[in-house]
């Protein structure tokens, strides 16, 4: 990637003297000519990880520009209006990702397909509203090639629309995520469609019941992965029966089925584990939120030989004795997560750190009788880690030099631990070079010697979260701006962080797009203006509690990818300000407005802003000082009590 | 006989006992009257072992008596009756569990020890007689004979007591020797119980349960009775299925009787004709009340009445139908005939499978039938066929276009145009459905269940009760939910509504439970009604 960029950097000169040439001999001469179609191709392939840099090359030179729009496979629009003309420019598009485009009419949906015709393998539009099934229909039938299509949290579509889905035939990735309106016949109607289909995603689909999941089973003879998680009909727990029965009967129908999510829905007892053992190839079971029995969980030790993947986050009745069963016979397991199991000790972590030393990805949160020795155990034995989340443990700065043996750590959570400090984190920073996301959620020990190690040790640091680390400061985010990949920032409640800090962040962080300086009081508009001016890829603000102003909003609202806004309780905003901003910010999908301001301004403000696709959340939340962390932590278990 | 001449003391006491065990008894009776009807029984088995008592042995034997009172005395009194018929179904469980106590160690120990005294006591009594011979060997025939009598008359009465008590420990013997108090009071009366004790002592009427246990064993009849009705129900509702419904029969040829109409016959509209004017009927009914037109001799009450129907006293052979279409497993010349069981039967059967389906539905205009009644309940669901298939086949259940989908390659779920119908519906129609089936497949199994519904019932009493009822009656009461239109037992206060889960609801099993404890009142009632005569 550094090396693309390099190369960028060194062509700009050559267009310009190739340029200059042109001026004095009026010789047509370009040395890029020599390079051949491919060589550019590989090049352009490079130049992945800022979409912007992609732009820049295309704006050199007319060749550059025929060149790229060559070379495109991947499309994201930030304005669908502009497509019919971003479409002719772009003849080779592949992918289409929608997801910053919030409003897709059929019309869109038909101009696409037209366009694009049989090249088109993928669309995402999961971010997108107003489109029906006519749209889907056009799509699916000049679109032939069709293989992936994302209909995540299309809410409106109903079963009709689901069935002109199904016209895609060669449909092998479908997601209906919180497709809330699609029955059994819509799926019934996919099922029959698409034959071929690979993965189901038909979360939070629920109107979709054993009967619709049954068919897939029977014509979707290559489904791998199937997500049925938070699916009330598959629940049944009055009548246990049809879960059995219903799910045994995917279960033997779909032999190579490869992932299995059953989050939220079913209760995993003896019967349920017992139908898993027809799925030999099962490699990931998924049971979030299930109700799980010590011989459930020893069935599917028993049965599911290939297993490499477990989920039983927050499931009841995940004892020490169930897990110490479960890992007698389970050697290979890569990911693990155990979230909230708070009946598990350390006997459970003994056991599964002795055999399962491959172990890649570990979640643990909030497994509240662990105690401290038993996270040195995770750094001794684990050393494969790459993701571990300890939010809410008992672990210290010994467990946390004991883990920073496991060098290939990549994302470490530590959110709300009270007890480890900088001179813990010194070793991680120290260690762990491959870190990219790193939470220290309300850890009130760290301060900027232990960011000043981590910044410094891990610089392909993507995501940092250290909300409320009160004694941050913007040393910190000073360190963090040399972090050039960091693209979510999380310093809520860092009341010392100032817009200086931002601005430095906002000038070395191109890639920034998500941003959180919630309760920063001493950030201003000072901070608004690079952020607006450098980071174009900016998604995602929350700035309530701080000190901008209409001026401040009016500036970021200059960058077109933001899509999701929260700004309540800023002092110095008012409603024109507040009007002018997000009439000028044409992406925003989702605004939380304090609901003062719905009096304040012309409905058809808002009218025009939802016609556009933008979702206004109104929050009628007082003001409210901050709490120290312990007091926090102690406050929301009492709540839980 | 002549006590005087008896040179023995001994028989004076014998006279003195016999007379002092009747005041006993009397004594007794009087106290307590519902006891009369156990009275005769009583007095029988006590004579013979009275015989030798004197006021010495009295004691315990008056006390074992009014033990037995005292145990019989909750279901006996009056009094106690009249809260029984007052009290609902927990009243009932408190009765069996008062019969629970009738079966406690302690009676059975009472028991055991009244038969030692009693053996102790014909021991004596040989003794006395052996003795006596070898004092004087040239007495009398008459009272040797006397003597042998009284002995084998004791060793009777100590054999059936052993025997009852034994029979006391069977289960299945329980319910009906403990269901009444004769029931107990013939259990030391020994005399009557082989009866009671005999293998098959489950249902059948029994002299020794008098009008108690025959009556119970009309109310089982009831019960099997409820089910033949409810499966006549049945095909009515399903009239398509009529004509399988006697499949399970396996009558053995011969057993039957066979009639054949003739096609005219089965095809007429009207089957009862005025003989004077010729007018054809469909009912009886409607003929006689036209006849009235005729003449005055019509209008007669006797006339008008239905005509009796002595035939059902007289034990008739059972009739069976054939059709008279040739080559019809219906037809009994086919191989493996099987009879039609009533003449609607024959009617509908021919109708559907041997004439053209001349009714065609109005609202669809598709579907076609040839019995009249099929349109109408066809009719009922037209259009409510909302699960169409990509084929045009309709269906009335979700699930079941899903296994058509599932058979067929190609076939796809239709979506309704219009979309506006909430998502909702379908599916709760569809279980609902599921629910009808659910019941209705168990209908199926009917007979069987209403004949396991005594056996539960037994049971039930042989625990007794002490669990739930509701547990015990729970299958039978899946049936009862469905018992449409049957009013001989009182209806539960809920109205067999569309609601099709409530029969999931448990409350639903009350519905037997009252008509058991019904049950236990009528005999009850009639127990004490008994007692006075």
């Amino acid at each position: 990637m550094k090396k693309a960029k390099q190369f960028q950097f060194q062509v700009q000169p050559l267009i310009n003297n190739n340029n200059n040439n042109n001026n004095n001999n009026g010789l047509s001469f370009s040395y890029f000519d020599l390079l051949s179609e491919e060589i550019v191709f590989t090049i352009l392939d490079l130049l992945t990880p800022n979409p912007l840099d992609k732009k820049s090359f295309s704006l050199g030179c007319k060749n550059f520009y025929f060149l790229e729009s060559k070379h495109r496979r991947i499309l994201k629009p930030l304005r669908s209006e502009y497509l019919p003309k971003v479409l002719t420019r772009y003849p080779h598009v592949t992918h289409m990702d929608l997801t910053l485009c919030p409003r897709v009419t059929d019309a869109t949906l038909t101009n696409i397909a037209g366009a694009c015709n049989s090249n088109l393998v993928s669309v995402d539009l999961s971010m997108s509203k107003f489109f029906t099934g006519v749209g889907l229909l056009n799509l699916a039938v000049k679109c032939e090639n069709l293989v992936e299509l994302d209909l995540t949290n299309a809410t409106e579509l109903k079963d009709g629309a689901a069935a002109m889905v199904a016209e895609a035939r060669n449909l092998e990735r479908l997601w209906m995520r919180r497709c809330r309106m699609v029955t059994d016949l819509g799926v019934g109607c996919i099922a029959v469609g698409c034959r071929k289909l690979k993965l189901l995603s038909l979360k939070w689909c629920v109107g979709v019941g054993d009967l619709g999941v049954g068919l897939i089973a029977v014509k979707c003879k290559d489904i791998r992965s199937l997500d049925l998680s938070y699916l009330p009909k598959l629940d049944m727990s009055s009548c246990e029966k049809i879960t059995h029965i219903g799910l045994s009967s995917v279960f033997s129908c779909t032999i190579c089925l490869e992932q299995v999510t059953l989050a939220n829905g079913c209760s995993v007892n003896l019967d349920l584990a017992d139908s898993l053992n027809k799925l030999s190839k099962l490699q990931s079971i998924k049971l979030d939120g299930c109700p799980v029995t010590c011989a459930g969980l020893g069935a599917i030790g028993d049965w599911c030989v290939s297993l490499k993947e477990l989920s039983l986050s927050k499931c009841l009745g995940v004892t020490d004795e169930g897990l110490t069963y479960l890992f007698m016979k389970q050697k290979d397991l890569r990911i693990l997560d155990i979230t909230c199991c708070d009946k598990i000790t350390d006997v459970s972590i003994s056991h599964i750190t002795s055999s399962c030393t491959d172990l890649s990805s570990l979640k643990m949160e909030s497994c509240a009788l662990v105690p401290r020795e038993a996270f040195i155990l995770i750094g001794q034995r684990c050393h494969s880690l790459e993701e571990l989340d300890l939010t809410d443990n008992e672990i210290d700065d010994e467990g946390l030099k004991s883990i920073s043996k496991c060098s290939k750590l990549s994302s470490f959570k530590l959110g709300l631990c009270l007890n480890i400090t900088d001179e813990g984190l010194a070793h991680i920073g120290m260690s762990c070079v491959g870190l990219k996301e790193l939470d220290l959620y309300r850890c009130t020990g760290i301060t900027d010697s232990g960011i000043l190690a981590i910044a410094g040790g891990c610089p392909g640091l993507e995501m940092i979260n250290i909300a409320y680390c009160k004694e941050i400061t913007d040393d910190s985010l000073l360190l963090f701006s040399k972090c050039a990949q960091l693209n979510t920032i999380e310093c809520r409640g860092c009341p010392h962080i100032t817009s200086l800090g931002l601005a430095a962040i906002a000038a070395g962080c191109k890639q920034l797009t998500k941003l959180d300086i919630k309760k920063c009081y001493k950030v201003d508009d000072a901070g608004m203006i690079p952020l607006a001016y450098f980071s174009q890829n900016l998604k995602q603000i929350n700035l309530s509690y701080s000190s901008v102003t209409d001026v401040g909003l009016l500036s970021l609202a200059s960058i077109s990818c933001l899509q999701t806004l929260t700004i309540l309780h800023l002092k110095g905003l008012t409603p024109s300000g507040l009007a002018a901003a997000l009439l000028a910010c044409g992406g925003l999908t989702k605004v939380k407005l304090h609901a003062s301001f719905k009096s304040l301004l012309p409905q058809a403000i808002f009218e025009h802003l939802e016609a556009r696709g933008c979702l206004f959340q109104w929050r009628e939340k007082v003001f409210k000082a901050e709490l120290d962390p312990k007091c926090w932590k102690r406050q929301l278990e009492d709540m839980m009590q | 006989m002549d006590h005087k001449e008896m040179p023995c003391p001994t028989a004076d006491t014998w006279g003195k006992s016999f007379s002092s065990g009747n005041e006993l008894l009397k004594n007794i009776s009087s106290d307590d009257t519902p006891l009369t009807s156990s009275q005769r029984p009583q007095q029988k088995w006590e004579d013979p072992s009275m015989l030798d008592y004197n006021t010495r042995i009295e004691p315990p034997f008056q006390d074992f008596k009014q033990r037995s009172e005292t145990q019989s005395s909750l279901p006996c009194n009056p009094n106690n009756h009249n809260k029984v018929t007052d009290e609902d179904v927990q009243m009932n469980g408190t009765i069996q569990t008062g019969k629970i106590q009738d079966w406690d160690p302690r009676a059975m120990l009472n028991n055991l020890n009244f038969l030692e005294q009693k053996i102790h006591q014909l021991q004596d009594l040989v003794h006395l007689i052996v003795g006596r011979r070898s004092l004087a060997l040239g007495r009398p025939d008459e009272l040797v004979a006397q003597q042998k009598q009284l002995i084998t008359t004791d060793l009777t009465s100590i054999i059936v007591q052993l025997i009852s008590t034994a029979g006391s420990l069977l289960p299945s013997v329980k319910p009906h020797s403990g269901t009444t108090p004769t029931g107990q009071l013939g259990q030391l009366g020994g005399l009557f119980l082989p009866s009671t004790v005999g293998p098959n002592g489950s249902v059948q009427p029994q002299n020794n349960g008098g009008s108690k246990v025959s009556d119970q064993s009309n109310q089982m009849d009831i019960t099997v009775n409820c089910g033949n009705e409810q499966n006549y129900n049945m095909e009515e509702h399903e009239s398509k299925d009529d004509e399988d419904a006697d499949e399970g029969e396996n009558l053995p040829p011969g057993s039957y009787e066979i009639l054949q109409l003739e096609k005219e016959e089965i095809l007429a509209p009207h089957t009862h004709f005025c003989t004077i004017c010729g007018k054809g009927f469909k009912r009886d009914a409607n003929l006689r009340m036209h006849m009235r037109g005729h003449g005055d001799e019509y209008k007669t009450p006797a006339a008008l009445a239905k005509p009796n129907k002595e035939a059902t006293s007289e034990p008739m052979l059972i009739k069976r139908y054939s059709c008279p279409y040739a080559g019809c497993k219906r037809n009994k010349e086919h191989k493996k005939f099987q009879p039609l069981k009533t003449i609607l039967c024959v009617k509908n059967h021919y109708k559907r499978t041997h004439c053209d389906k001349s009714y065609t539905c109005s609202r669809c205009n598709a579907k076609k039938f040839s019995v009249i009644a099929d349109l109408k309940t066809h009719e009922k669901h037209c259009g409510k066929d909302k699960w169409l298939c990509s084929c045009g086949t309709t269906f009335s259940r979700k699930d079941k276009l899903f296994g058509h989908i599932a058979l067929f390659q190609g076939h796809t779920p239709a979506i309704p145009l219009e979309e506006t119908k909430g998502p909702t519906v379908p599916p709760d129609r569809g279980e609902g459905n599921e629910a009808i089936n659910k019941v209705r497949s168990i209908n199926f199994n009917f007979g069987s269940n209403a004949s396991n519904g005594n056996e539960v019932q037994n049971t039930a009493d042989v625990k007794g009760n002490i669990e739930d009822p509701t547990g015990y009656f729970s299958p039978l009461n899946f049936d009862t939910w469905n018992f449409g239109g049957f009013h001989e037992f009182p209806r539960p206060p809920y109205e067999d509504s569309e609601s099709s889960l409530s029969f999931l609801i448990p409350g639903s099993c009350n519905y037997t439970v009252p008509g058991s404890c019904n049950y236990t009142q009528k005999t009850g009632a009639e127990s004490s009604s008994n007692n006075p005569e």
